[in-house]
């Protein structure tokens, strides 16, 4: 393993090894609703990558500044902010992205990633580790959302970003991008992850890593390990 | 009338965990005991009621300064603080409520379906009432699919799955099953 607390191990971490959503199963609501389609798996992805780097940022610089009780309140401004921010942004930009991430744009600011990364990580880091972990979660969550889009637009629709697949076009499987459909290709990546991993299968949501983490105490396992 | 459509189409046709998918982690995390998914749905009708019944007024306060795409930040604030509030409240004045619900009511706080619910009605154009409609069939439609799911999964649990989907991949693949058998009230308005 990497040193510890190289600045490359707080990137790559992340990606792979903690990934977000398919290892430490966060931010689920986003993951299911949005990746009917590849693009606008991504779209969400980046939106939350964008949030989770500048609030990690923020709440890095802040973290002396911020009294303990009173944290999460805090925390859930800071990150309400750049939501709102990055809502603008799209609907100038990308009115279509817009529309179809609709209320799910507004609710990144209560994805559970992005507070637990803050109450992890970014309040007792500096500001460069910080930043690096922000950006190695947001791709993680990205790739995630992206290989699920992908999986349900392939065999949902028959097509991916715009290029027509052959043999499933002419008769998709609607049933993939309907709700049940997103319950079952997560299940099944999720089950993919463990079998490459060779590890013991996650046997609950976990907590570790989450706001609500401080208060249910004692029932989250590996609470330390996200901290550390 | 209409406020039956909202609360059939709230509870059954867009069912908030099954087809929209919000408050997927208490519907993961909470629904192994039958009894825990009843005290968990209680708190949650009980918190959207009232989060709704605050932050209509707040919109049309901030609507009044021409502020309203600050709806996000003083949405999520007003329900975090209205929580903490209820939680002590109840711990002083109502003991034996605070036993029942006080265990969940601060999971709630970060809980997608109750910001989504106060967005949605704003979204929607609802008024008073009907936001209220639409926040009671959004939390009935929570304990529903809570309740549902809690006995599929007491049956799952003792299952001999392959290795590599013990756990929470059959637990979502059940998911997908209940959420399979909702998708046959689509069209009922």
């Amino acid at each position: 393993m990497a040193d510890k607390h190289s600045n490359w191990y707080e990137f790559t971490k992340g990606l792979i090894k903690q990934n977000p959503t398919l290892v430490t199963l966060l931010g689920m609501c986003p993951t299911l609703a949005v990746t009917t389609m590849a693009k606008n798996g991504i779209g969400m992805g980046l939106a939350t990558t964008f949030v989770l780097v500048c609030s990690n940022l923020v709440i890095s610089l802040l973290k002396n500044v911020i009294p303990k009780a009173v944290r999460l309140p805090c925390f859930i401004v800071v990150i309400a902010g750049f939501v709102t921010l990055i809502e603008f942004l799209m609907k100038g930009y990308i009115p279509e992205l817009y529309d179809s991430l609709g209320v799910f744009l507004s609710l990144i600011t209560v994805n559970c990633i992005i507070l637990g990364r803050a109450e992890a990580f970014a309040s007792k880091n500096k500001i460069l580790p910080s930043i690096l972990d922000g950006l190695g979660m947001g791709l993680g969550f990205t790739l995630s959302l992206f290989c699920m889009g992908s999986v349900r637009e392939i065999l949902g629709t028959g097509s991916w970003m715009g290029i027509t697949i052959p043999v499933i076009s002419e008769n998709p499987m609607t049933v993939f991008i309907m709700p049940a459909g997103g319950f079952f290709v997560l299940g099944c990546l999720i089950a993919l992850v463990n079998k490459i991993a060779k590890k013991k299968p996650p046997q609950e949501i976990s907590c570790s890593s989450c706001p609500n983490a401080a208060m249910c105490k004692g029932q989250c396992r590996d609470e330390k390990e996200a901290c550390e | 009338m209409s406020y039956i459509l909202i609360l059939i189409g709230c509870v059954f046709v867009n069912n908030v965990v099954l087809s929209q998918f919000m408050g997927i982690c208490p519907f993961l995390g909470v629904s192994k005991q039958m009894k825990s998914s009843v005290g968990m749905g209680a708190a949650v009708i009980f918190v959207m009621i009232c989060a709704t019944a605050i932050t209509y007024p707040v919109y049309r306060l901030l609507e009044k300064f021409g502020i309203e795409y600050l709806k996000t930040v003083a949405f999520i604030l007003v329900i975090a603080m209205f929580v903490q509030l209820v939680e002590i409240v109840m711990k002083k004045m109502m003991p034996p409520l605070y036993k029942a619900l006080g265990v969940y009511l601060p999971l709630i706080t970060t809980n997608c379906a109750v910001l989504g619910v106060t967005i949605g009605n704003i979204d929607n154009g609802y008024n008073f009432a009907q936001s209220l409609t639409n926040a009671l069939g959004t939390g009935l439609a929570f304990t529903l699919a809570l309740l549902l799911f809690s006995g599929v999964r007491s049956r799952i649990e003792n299952c001999d799955f392959p290795e590599t989907f013990k756990g929470v991949p059959a637990t979502l693949i059940a998911a997908s099953i209940v959420s399979l058998s909702f998708m046959g009230f689509s069209g009922i308005i």
